[in-house]
């Protein structure tokens, strides 16, 4: 009788452990099917190509053009790699393989905390430092700004993605035996040669996957960006310019949804466009650092 | 050859936080000799190896007090760079570690950041290394291969010939066929037999056999102290302590 | 040069964190955290943001509660059930990390259709779901990197005791990571009560403490988001002490997981 039972309860448990685990196979499927059926209706309208290329967002006549949102969201996410990419490697390098483990210990609240401020407070965060900064340095420029800019935006997201890429650079540069640098330091390098001629390259498939996660993740991000960007509908032809990226688009949008036809559709479209752009980033990214993991 | 390529190890001590690895080690290393540091494992061998190249610097709390001499230097408290100390010295690791470049890349790799790079010159150099590690015939054809395609014996080689390349006085070997088969191990064995002539060389072994094979003159540690030296024959005929006689009848490894 | 770019890492965390206390402490008081807005508020009047506390932490106990019943089987079955199909479990991380990289906007829009095509309204339940779905990858992944440590040889020797899985999962697995998933869940709740993307379209915004599911609930990311968008100074300057409120939970949280993560290695059983 009691095995019995213990046999019911196996059972019941198991399916539970399935079923779930079938809910999480099925779920990023039914995000990209729920989109798609949501944005059909521009599709039908409108060609694909035209859609993404033009420039023109006059949704009361009709007009959704997604390109400046597109190059604007690449602008940010680009310019915030460039910004924090050499800092996170330069800081991955130190402490996996020069710093004390008590520098890597002090470090790892550090990166954990950065990871879980909320983007809000990053946004708030930009409003109090960033934007009159970026504003002053406009000044000094000789550039008229209010500061609201895709710089601002930029040097905020660059923070934000800090924790990511250098999660993922430490647990690379770890894979890396330490006999390698000692190879290199026997040969009569130096400790920077080494880092630039044995590291780096060896790490590079890994170093190039860990800055795609972090640029996927600057794509996406959304309120912090939205509140110092500026959120002006054109092409920007500068740093100091404001530019309106794809996440703030849909957040900002929400409200007038439903009184503008096809307006719905053309955000969920914007979703959809962002939610294809960091998937090919991701799984690209990760299948580099998966085979890496394997040769380990 | 200068008088340099002999080392003078006295009243080293290691510590690893609070452990003692090395307990008041005094020994010398003769020069164009193979000098075996035998004993089993765990007992500081391979320490006492990068402590002769202070790869020990990149290890965290390690203390290190007495003096290894070489040339008139004491290289434990030089003021001279590191990496030039380094240089005179060719390290042979347990496991290859091909660095990520090419099969010339790795042997130019000593050259380069040495300030050499007239192509001429290093197309020599790696032609020249290559022939004494045995390896020219092998792979003369796909030098611009990179080095992990190398099967692990080859990479070995390798590895010793960009060691020699920057033109070392002393080279290092800790278990140097330890991830080799058979074959390769005696290759590497041989290597070492005909490159002493030139070098003076310190191989690091646990294997009884191999040291026998190939040592000039052996220093015999156990738990981290040295208990017996002197030149090969005399110490395999004729050991005088009695754990080195133990050790040597194969009572415990 | 690495250290330099190592301590401005450092230098920028204490920067936000000292800017938003420098900016938020003024004008921090117990009104603010204790009451409700009052008529007038979003023109500089009295009240405060409780309102907005008590939505945020009911939305993310629900969301963190769901999140918990769907995560925790899966991934003590990535890890029990399925030792020998590592195949299998490699393509659900893989999944597990691409659903976590989604942008949480990108939940939100889909959270909205769901809303529609429900017919339902923007409430605290449709928040909830939302902010479930966003969290789930995120629990199970950090349960998963505990858990998957837990050495072959104390499950097999579980088995051998002739205990099924379900009893090894709940009873070695679970017992011998408690702490990994305490921080776990800590890590989730705290992605909850942070994230203002995914609410946007699906909590919407009241200025009452909630009553029920079904209605629409305030929450402290969209508080801060709202009110710094006004024009009255007054009202900004609450911006940043709702602020300061936020980034205090989410230090408590942290500060918290990383004091079980520390037990973690303390209590487990060692190989």
């Amino acid at each position: 009788m009691k095995y019995i039972n213990r046999h019911w309860k196996d059972k019941a448990n198991s399916t539970w452990m399935l079923v779930c685990t079938g809910i999480i196979i099925v779920l990023p499927f039914v995000l990209i099917i729920g989109l798609y059926l949501k944005s059909a209706l521009l599709f039908e309208k409108c060609s694909f190509i035209d859609l993404i290329f033009s420039k023109e967002w006059k949704p009361w006549e009709n007009k959704f053009g997604f390109a400046p949102f597109i190059i604007c969201s690449l602008w940010v996410s680009i310019l915030a790699l460039l910004l924090s990419a050499p800092v996170c490697l330069l800081t991955a390098i130190y402490l996996t393989h020069y710093a004390k483990s008590r520098v890597l210990k002090i470090m790892q609240p550090v990166i954990d905390i950065l990871a879980g401020i909320p983007s809000v407070i990053y946004g708030v965060w930009g409003i109090l430092v960033i934007v009159p900064f970026v504003a002053k340095l406009g000044n000094f420029f000789g550039i008229h700004t209010t500061g609201y800019t895709i710089l601002s935006g930029a040097l905020v997201l660059s923070v934000m993605i800090i924790p990511f890429i250098l999660n993922v650079l430490i647990e690379i540069l770890r894979t890396i035996p330490e006999e390698l640098s000692e190879a290199s330091l026997s040969l009569g390098a130096t400790k920077w040669e080494t880092i630039k001629y044995v590291i780096i390259k060896k790490a590079f498939t890994g170093i190039i996957s860990a800055f795609g996660l972090g640029l996927s993740r600057a794509f996406g991000e959304t309120i912090a960006v939205l509140m110092v960007v500026g959120n002006v509908v054109k092409i920007p032809q500068g740093v100091f310019d404001a530019g309106y990226p794809l996440p703030a688009l849909i957040a900002n949008n929400y409200g007038e949804m439903l009184s503008i036809p096809m307006y719905d559709s053309a955000l969920m479209m914007a979703a959809l466009i962002l939610l294809v752009i960091v998937i090919l980033f991701n799984t690209a990214s990760r299948m580099y650092i998966y085979r890496l993991e394997k040769y380990r | 050859m200068e008088p340099s390529g002999k080392i003078k190890i006295q009243n080293l001590n290691l510590f690893i936080g609070k452990q003692q690895i090395l307990k008041n080690i005094n020994a010398e290393i003769p020069e164009n000799k193979i000098t075996v540091i035998l004993g089993p494992s765990g007992c500081g061998k391979t320490t006492l190896l990068k402590t002769l190249n202070r790869l020990t610097d990149l290890y965290e709390n390690i203390k290190i007090s007495g003096t290894v001499e070489m040339g008139n230097e004491d290289i434990l408290h030089t003021k001279t760079d590191i990496t030039k100390i380094r240089r005179k010295m060719g390290l042979v690791s347990q496991r290859p570690y091909p660095l990520p470049m090419s099969i010339y890349g790795n042997i130019a790799y000593g050259l380069k950041i040495s300030g050499h790079t007239k192509k001429q010159f290093l197309d020599e150099k790696v032609e020249y290394y290559l022939k004494v590690t045995h390896l020219w015939e092998e792979v003369k054809d796909r030098l611009k291969q990179p080095a992990s395609a190398l099967s692990v014996g080859q990479q070995q080689r390798l590895c010793l010939a960009r060691g020699l390349a920057v033109d070392p006085e002393i080279i290092l070997a800790d278990e140097p066929a330890s991830a080799l088969d058979p074959v390769s191990s005696m290759a590497i064995e041989e290597l070492f037999t005909e490159l002493k002539s030139w070098y003076t060389i310190v191989v690091v072994t646990h294997i009884l056999r191999q040291a026998k094979r190939i040592a000039d003159h052996v220093i015999f540690m156990y738990l981290g102290e040295v208990i017996e030296q002197g030149p090969a024959g005399e110490f395999f005929e004729n050991p005088k302590m009695e754990k080195t006689k133990a050790y040597i009848k194969g009572a415990f490894n | 040069m690495m250290v330099f770019a190592t301590l401005t890492i450092i230098l920028v965390l204490l920067l936000i964190i000292a800017s938003i206390i420098y900016k938020g402490l003024p004008a921090l008081s117990w009104d603010m955290i204790s009451q409700t807005p009052k008529g007038g508020y979003y023109f500089g009047k009295g009240g405060g943001i409780l309102n907005a506390i008590i939505g945020s932490v009911y939305l993310s106990f629900g969301a963190t509660f769901l999140a918990l019943i769907v995560g925790l089987p899966v991934a003590l079955y990535m890890n029990v059930f399925l030792v020998k199909h590592k195949k299998t479990v490699h393509a659900l991380r893989f999944i597990l990390d691409i659903l976590w990289g989604i942008p949480s906007i990108v939940y939100g829009a889909l959270g909205f259709i769901f809303m529609i095509w429900l017919g339902l309204k923007t409430s605290l339940l449709a928040g909830i779901i939302t902010v479930t779905i966003l969290i789930i990858p995120i629990m199970i992944r950090s349960m998963d990197e505990a858990l998957k440590f837990v050495p072959r040889g104390l499950f097999e020797s579980a088995l051998s005791l002739g205990s099924t899985r379900s009893e090894i999962s709940f009873k070695v697995f679970l017992r011998q990571c408690i702490p990994g998933i305490i921080t776990a869940i800590l890590l989730s709740f705290g992605r909850a009560i942070g994230d203002a993307a995914a609410v946007l379209f699906t909590t919407g915004y009241t200025d009452n403490i909630q009553g029920s599911l079904s209605h629409p609930a305030a929450t402290l990311p969209l508080a801060i988001f709202f009110q710094l968008g006004s024009p009255v100074p007054e009202v900004k300057e609450r911006a940043y002490a709702s602020a300061m409120v936020l980034i205090m939970i989410i230090l408590i949280i942290s500060i918290a997981a990383r004091i079980f993560s520390q037990k973690y290695y303390k209590d487990k059983i060692k190989f």
